[in-house]
C-alpha cells in the first residue's frame, strides 16, 4: 500500500525524525535518545516514514541508519508551488474576465 | 495582470489545508457571481490550456454542479461540487470530489469554504468601485489528491523549487 506522503510529516514526532536525520543519517537507538517515547514507538514512526519512501535505510557494520531522501521532500514543496502558479494562472484570469463584464457594464 | 492586488498563499501541511486569498479590482456583487456562477467559473477556472465545462449546476445548499477540466487533447477530468452552506454574497462552502464521467464521486474529496468581504474605498478608488477580498479554505483529506490535480496542469508550467533547508526550518517550528 502507497502511503500518504501528507499523513507521513502530519505527525510531529515524526516532523522532529525528519528534521533530526536530515543533518546526519542515525541509528533508530540515537533517533529515539532524542524523544520520550518508547524505541518501539519510534521504529513504528521510521516505518512509515520510510513506507513513504522520505527517509531510507543503509546497513554499516551492525547498525542500520536511517537517513532522509532529500528528492522526496522536495517533491512536496514542488507539487505546492505548481499548485500556487496554479491558482496564480486562475486568478489572472478571472481579473480579466471581471475587467470585461465592468466594461460591458459601461 | 493587477501586480497591486493582494494574493497570499499559505500552506499548513500538517492540518493539510492551503489557504489562498485574493483581491479583486470589481464590487462584491459580481465577484460572487464569477465565483457561483458556472457560466463565469468554466470561464477563468480551468488554467489555460484548459478548459471547463459544466453539464448543471444548482447553486442551493444540497445542490450541485457536476463539470469537468477538458485538456488540449480533449481528456475530460468530471468532478462534482456540493453545497453544503450558502450565505448570500458572504461565504458559501462546497465539497469538491472527482468523479467518473456518470457521475460516481472518488472519495475522498476536498472541502472548501469561500468568504467575500468588500473592502473599504481607497483614497484612489471612487466610492463604490472598492475591491473584493475572497478567501478561500481548501481542506484535503489527502494532499497526495494534489498530485492528481496537477498532472493536468504541469506542462509549460515553470516550476519554482524552494530550498530543502526553507521547508526543514518551517517543519522543525512546528
Amino acid at each position: 500500500m502507497r502511503r500518504d506522503i501528507f499523513q507521513a510529516i502530519a505527525d510531529p514526532t515524526r516532523r522532529a525524525i525528519i528534521a533530526l536525520i536530515a543533518l546526519q543519517a542515525m541509528t533508530p537507538n540515537a533517533i529515539a535518545e532524542n524523544f520520550n517515547t518508547t524505541r518501539q514507538a519510534v521504529s513504528k514512526h521510521l516505518r512509515i516514514l520510510t513506507e513513504c519512501e522520505l527517509v531510507k535505510q543503509e546497513q554499516q557494520g551492525r547498525e542500520i541508519y536511517y537517513s532522509l531522501e532529500i528528492e522526496k521532500m522536495k517533491e512536496i514543496d514542488k507539487w505546492l508551488s505548481q499548485y500556487r502558479k496554479m491558482w496564480e494562472t486562475r486568478f489572472n484570469q478571472l481579473d480579466n474576465v471581471l475587467s470585461t463584464i465592468k466594461k460591458r457594464k459601461k | 495582470m493587477n501586480n497591486d492586488l493582494l494574493f497570499d498563499f499559505t500552506v499548513d501541511k500538517a492540518a493539510k489545508t492551503v489557504y489562498i486569498t485574493r483581491e479583486f479590482d470589481a464590487e462584491l456583487s459580481l465577484v460572487w457571481d464569477a465565483f457561483t456562477k458556472a457560466e463565469l467559473l468554466d470561464q477563468w477556472l480551468p488554467p489555460k490550456p484548459m478548459t471547463a465545462k459544466t453539464k448543471y449546476q444548482d447553486f442551493k445548499v444540497g445542490g450541485k454542479r457536476f463539470y469537468a477540466m477538458v485538456s488540449p487533447d480533449g481528456q475530460e477530468r468530471w468532478a462534482i461540487q456540493e453545497y453544503t452552506s450558502i450565505t448570500p454574497k458572504t461565504n458559501f462552502k462546497m465539497y469538491n470530489a472527482f468523479a467518473d464521467k456518470d457521475e460516481n464521486p472518488e472519495l475522498p474529496g476536498s472541502e472548501w469554504d469561500h468568504t467575500f468581504s468588500e473592502q473599504n474605498a481607497r483614497p484612489d478608488k471612487p466610492l463604490g468601485r472598492g475591491t473584493t477580498k475572497v478567501s478561500i479554505t481548501i481542506y484535503n483529506e489527502s494532499l497526495q489528491r494534489l498530485e492528481r490535480i496537477l498532472d493536468g496542469f504541469t506542462i509549460g508550467m515553470k516550476m519554482s523549487l524552494n530550498n530543502l533547508e526553507n521547508l526543514l526550518t518551517t517543519l522543525s517550528q512546528k
